[in-house]
């Protein structure tokens, strides 16, 4: 057979370069009719409203007049609110005098989260850290010895979310990798238990599990029995988030081979070594991504105790809202509310983006 | 040591020690089925075993049973003069003087070579780090891979991930090790590397029993060889006699099958 030769293509010059780019872009954009109608529709759609968008936003926004006035008869977004009302947005009815205490908590709770994340910092004495910071970030919000006492009722804000947030997943973590071994024990009494809590946990919505921790609760317990009204929350919220941790972490405890724990316990590994050492590692670096999809729903799933007369960020913006010398910016302080749950779940998706990329990829 | 020529050294076990382990009248079932018959066998400190059968003929189950990744159900399993019972603090605690290695290997994925070597070592004997990764550091280079030690698993070929299994086994200082086929899953270029390390244990005197139908190892290490069929022990002698006149007909069989 003849060997093939095939012309080489001349080299091009930056100008046939430059054009060939333009060319290619408008076959891409106009190269077949239906593309062509399709960009026409696009274009029409982002004439129609970017700029109407980028005129409430930014151009008639009250930016910084901190005079409601101002607001009520600017047609744009009226920014100037949330800088006025941030105090109350954040902390909620929380005595003025005392702003400073949740501020803290909120700042020590972001900080050790930033600390938390670093690998360097992953030991027994980082879970001894957190309880002493919870403590300290009870007492501040609290009061007592010393601090003016502050019930939960006035409680508010972002530090509300924050502590539903960290600890409401922190317990139920641990509780969810219990229930997950527990649902596969070879012991039927555990396995039953488990599944009874899981399956009926799963089968409520979260909004009757905190009706019952906070409405029910209250009738057939003597008051001195009766944790307070947040506390009863954070355990429902608690008791939801292990539920749905628990199938999350099973599903990666499947995916290890029985091999895995038959080296284990051959080097006499006894058995919660081995599911601390060898196999929970694992399993639950295999359930990464579901978990961090239940962990932000979570996240989200705290501004619910809305309904058992706490206030989280949310309720705080409505009750912000509800002052009559301002026209009630309600989008915009949705927008700011929104802002605030995207960087939180949006930063906790990172993490778990670094941890999945981190370690051994070949297996 | 394992550089030397691959030449049988004789092992001197003496009969009236303490068996190894012992396993009398033993019986299991998988539900109905009858998978070890009867099976009595008596392994000396330092012998060295290889048990071959076609498939499904109950080797890998009777090894199984001498750590108890599998329960018996009738007659005695003895380990080093203790019986094997439903006591798992006992099991765990015969289960460090047994090393295995297994035909996937079953290194832990998520741990580099080294962790996998100090893992055993650090949370069931107790032993120091700095200790545990010298000792691991040590049975790599018999192994004759240190360089190796801060990859992981999946980095290693097949018959570098075997070797680490053995050197994982033998940093416990095990008394005896089980091997359950631990060629089958290699690639045939592989086999040699492995072989060879098997063979160097035993020439360090280590009590092993070895599943494989590597009949050259068999012949070159084994003081006995023991040929099992449908959950029984058909046949028990020396390589020597077995391989040039098996008495047995299922014997004779697998023989000629295996050789050609």
């Amino acid at each position: 057979m003849k060997a093939l030769s095939l012309p080489l293509p001349a080299e091009p010059t930056p100008g046939q370069i430059r054009f060939g780019a333009l060319r290619r872009s408008a076959r891409l954009l106009f190269g077949t009719p239906l593309n062509a109608a399709l960009t026409l529709l696009f274009g029409v759609l982002l004439v129609a409203t970017v700029p109407p968008m980028l005129r409430w936003l930014v151009i008639d926004a009250v930016l910084f007049d901190p005079s409601p006035r101002a607001c009520r008869v600017a047609t744009g977004a009226c920014w100037s609110f949330i800088y006025a009302k941030s105090g109350q947005l954040l902390f909620g009815i929380y005595p003025l005098d005392d702003r400073w205490r949740p501020a803290i908590v909120c700042l020590l709770i972001l900080a050790l989260l930033g600390w938390s994340v670093r690998p360097a910092s992953w030991a027994p004495r980082l879970a001894a850290l957190w309880v002493a910071a919870l403590v300290l970030i009870f007492w501040l919000m609290a009061g007592g010895l010393g601090l003016t006492e502050v019930p939960t009722s006035s409680w508010g804000g972002l530090p509300v979310t924050l502590i539903l947030t960290v600890v409401a997943i922190g317990v139920a973590f641990p509780v969810g990798i219990l229930l997950a071994l527990a649902r596969r024990s070879t012991m039927p009494a555990i396995r039953v238990g488990a599944v009874v809590l899981i399956e009926s946990v799963r089968g409520l919505p979260l909004l009757s599990i905190l009706f019952v921790a906070s409405i029910m609760m209250p009738l057939f317990l003597p008051e001195a029995l009766l944790p307070d009204k947040f506390v009863r929350a954070l355990v429902a919220l608690t008791i939801f988030a292990a539920a749905y941790l628990a199938e999350v972490i099973r599903g990666g405890l499947q995916a290890i081979p029985n091999g895995q724990y038959e080296a284990a316990a051959a080097v006499g590994l006894p058995f919660w070594r081995m599911q601390y050492l060898v196999i929970l590692p694992q399993a639950i670096r295999v359930a990464i991504p579901a978990l961090a999809n239940t962990i932000i729903v979570m996240i989200k799933n705290t501004s619910l105790v809305l309904v058992v007369g706490l206030f989280d960020l949310i309720s705080s913006g409505k009750a912000a809202l509800a002052d009559p010398d301002w026209p009630s910016p309600a989008a915009e302080t949705f927008l700011f509310i929104g802002a605030i749950f995207f960087a939180l779940s949006f930063s906790f998706a990172r993490f778990t983006d670094f941890l999945e990329r981190r370690g051994p990829t070949a297996h | 040591m394992l550089s030397s020529p691959l030449k049988r050294v004789p092992s001197m076990p003496n009969p009236n020690d303490r068996p190894a382990i012992e396993l009398t009248g033993m019986n299991k079932w998988y539900g109905d089925f009858h998978v070890l018959k009867n099976i009595n066998l008596r392994v000396l400190r330092g012998e060295k075993l290889v048990i071959c059968g076609p498939s499904g003929s109950g080797k890998s189950t009777m090894i199984r049973c001498i750590n108890r990744l599998e329960e018996h159900q009738q007659g005695q399993i003895v380990v080093d003069g203790v019986e094997l019972t439903n006591d798992l603090k006992k099991i765990d605690v015969i289960r460090r003087d047994i090393g295995m290695v297994f035909q996937h290997f079953n290194l832990f994925p998520h741990l580099t070579i080294l962790e996998n070597l100090t893992l055993a070592p650090i949370w069931v004997r107790g032993m120091r780090r700095g200790q545990a990764e010298q000792t691991a550091m040590h049975y790599l280079e018999r192994v004759k891979i240190p360089d190796q030690a801060h990859k992981y698993p999946g980095q290693l070929s097949g018959g570098q991930q075997q070797r680490v299994a053995i050197a994982r086994a033998l940093c416990m200082s095990p008394k005896i090790i089980l091997f359950d086929e631990p060629t089958s899953a290699l690639d045939p270029e592989m086999v040699k590397e492995v072989l060879d390390t098997m063979v160097a244990l035993a020439e360090d005197g280590m009590t092993m029993l070895c599943v494989t139908h590597e009949m050259g190892f068999a012949r070159q290490v084994a003081d006995r060889v023991v040929f099992m069929d449908q959950g029984e022990i058909v046949e028990m002698n020396t390589p020597s006699e077995f391989f040039s006149h098996p008495r047995h007909q299922r014997s004779k069989l697998f023989l000629a099958q295996i050789l050609n």
